[in-house]
């Protein structure tokens, strides 16, 4: 009796191990298969236009000196700053306006039943579900009648479209987690529901609001086909499509500034994610696993 | 007089509750159900746009090969992606549970960078990869004898290079989706089977699996829907070619539409998309509509 347990505890003991070893192994392919392209990026950033362009020296090392040409060219000689300042202006408008409406939206569909809420509620993840591919051969003609072809204002004003249904949900499932004895409470002491939204609701679903915030970050930031199909002027470019068109104009590809351009593009969501990742899973998973 | 401004209040409730949807009632209106609408309307007209021409975009279409090959493209495309990313998601998710929780953050972290990065840009470094005559890749590949690959220019190739590249930059997102399903399951179900004597596969079919059943169909649906509209990848990498045979429905409809200036045309090709994604998102709501109902 007593072997056999020792035996049992043993099994699980070389398991263990072994399960230890194989996920290490599978963890370190996997980081390799992930990062390659972005170290790849890095170091052509770094590269002098002369190694680049040698065929027979090893293309995954630096071996002929660390030069930050490539950034100043990209600060001197093209637009690229204009770029990264559309896109602030975009992706600020586009954040301030989707919170908005995200949040009223949510605060009423979890909190007031009115007429037709419930159906709302569904529509609402439906809209979530609609990808941008879909509508942006209309959206050309509607902005066009508006007037906003070929300037950035058109984002600010279509961009909403992809980031507050999923806001709206995210924000519905934090609200709703809220116990209703709190809002009773405040209630009684006379706030209303602006008063309620503000001091009890948004403090306490904080994280929620943190999560959404970077879920619209991201749909502006990484957008890529509204702009391209809506924008063409360089001054009204943002990052995404600037980096991708304006850079590669010519014969001669310059990958070093391209490279580099990518990278301090993308430069902004990586930092953001290293510092908020937890709220922003949190957020992401808390909708899928509860369903 | 307490008691009656309650009341008041109360009754004021259903207006402001719409009131404070409003904002969200036009958008949805204005910017997502009357484009919908008017592309239907759309792409009914000839290219410049005077006459109406009831089907004849579709009929055109239907005869035209390029279509077809865009409409096998596509759905190829999206199911052997989502495969591929599900299994590595899967695979990965389980990996970092099984390590010391101490570090799992870390291995997390790193793994999810090809997720964090705008697509269109992350597409431009591999495109540097795949270039012809600098590939580091195939640098690589014939360092240790074997052949360069034609990675863009050949349709096979092409078709694995975007492939690739939506693997990468997808599979993370199932990583996530798997890991926060697998930390849900109780500890005490493996520990229970363990003393059963029950072999790491026999957990993984009768514990792992069942638990995290809804999570693995519902991101899998999701994921189809988003890589079947995918866009930007193909955009950069080939836009289309070699010869229109890695087009999908969105860049096809973007060569038509934006490009060529057969705006009707180009509608028509973008609808097609609907029926699919509103069969997968019928699917889904299905699933999600419960936590509607609570709602």
């Amino acid at each position: 009796m007593k072997n056999n347990i020792l035996n049992i505890k043993n099994s699980i003991h070389s398991n263990r191990r072994w399960a230890l070893i194989a996920a290490y192994s599978s963890l370190i392919i996997f980081v390799i298969f992930f990062l390659f392209p972005p170290y790849y990026m890095l170091i052509t950033s770094l590269k002098t236009n002369k190694e680049i362009a040698e065929m027979a020296s090893n293309p995954w090392i630096i071996e002929q000196g660390i030069t930050l040409k490539h950034y100043v060219y990209l600060f001197t000689e093209t637009p690229f700053l204009t770029f990264f300042k559309n896109t602030i202006i975009v992706t600020v408008c586009v954040v301030i306006i989707t919170m908005v409406i995200s949040v009223l939206a949510a605060y009423s569909l979890s909190r007031l039943k009115f007429w037709g809420s419930g159906v709302l509620a569904t529509g609402i993840f439906l809209t979530y579900l609609v990808p941008e591919t879909l509508l942006f051969i209309p959206l050309f003609k509607i902005v066009g009648w508006l007037g906003l072809l070929n300037s950035y204002w058109v984002l600010v004003l279509v961009y909403p479209t992809l980031s507050v249904p999923f806001c709206t949900w995210l924000m519905i499932g934090y609200f709703s987690s809220i116990p209703k004895e709190i809002d009773e409470a405040a209630l009684i002491d006379g706030a209303n529901h602006m008063q309620m939204l503000w001091k009890v609701f948004i403090p306490v679903a904080m994280p929620g609001l943190i999560a959404a915030t970077i879920f619209a970050f991201t749909v502006s930031w990484a957008g890529f086909l509204y702009p391209l199909a809506f924008i063409y002027s360089e001054s009204e470019m943002v990052l995404t499509v600037g980096t991708v068109t304006t850079l590669i104009k010519g014969d001669v590809f310059n990958w070093g500034s391209l490279m580099s351009g990518a990278l301090l593009a993308a430069a902004p969501p990586v930092i953001i994610y290293a510092f908020l990742m937890d709220y922003y899973i949190a957020g992401l998973t808390s909708g899928a696993t509860k369903g | 007089m307490k008691c009656s401004s309650l009341y008041l209040w109360l009754r004021q409730k259903p207006r402001i509750a719409f009131f404070m949807c409003l904002p969200l009632i036009l958008m949805v209106v204005c910017l997502i159900i009357y484009p919908f609408i008017y592309s239907i309307f759309l792409s009914m007209l000839n290219k410049a746009e005077t006459k109406f021409v009831g089907i004849g975009n579709y009929l055109f279409l239907f005869k035209r090969e390029t279509f077809w090959l865009v409409v096998q493209q596509s759905i190829f495309f999206a199911l052997v992606a989502v495969f591929f990313k599900a299994l590595i998601g899967f695979i990965a998710a389980h990996s970092i549970n099984a390590i010391p929780s101490k570090g799992q953050r870390k291995w997390r972290g790193m793994l999810l960078i090809p997720w964090v990065i705008p697509p269109a840009l992350s597409t431009l470094g591999w495109w540097w990869l795949f270039e012809p005559t600098y590939s580091a890749i195939n640098w690589f590949l014939v360092k240790i004898s074997l052949p360069a690959i034609p990675w863009l220019s050949e349709t096979f190739w092409a078709r694995f290079s975007i492939i690739l590249v939506n693997v990468w930059v997808g599979a993370p997102f199932f990583l996530i989706m798997y890991l926060a399903a697998l930390k849900s399951i109780p500890a005490d179900l493996y520990e229970a089977a363990s003393i059963d004597g029950a072999n790491y596969r026999q957990k993984l079919y009768y514990i792992t699996l069942p638990m995290m059943k809804n999570i693995i169909s519902i991101t899998i649906l999701f994921s189809i829907i988003v890589t079947f509209a995918n866009f930007d990848i193909v955009r950069v990498l080939t836009r289309g070619g070699p010869i229109d045979t890695t087009h999908l429905f969105a860049t096809y409809a973007f060569r038509v539409g934006i490009e060529s200036g057969d705006i009707p045309l180009g509608a028509a090709v973008s609808l097609f998309m609907f029926p699919i994604l509103g069969t997968l998102a019928f699917i889904i709501l299905r699933s999600v509509r419960k936590r509607a109902m609570e709602v």
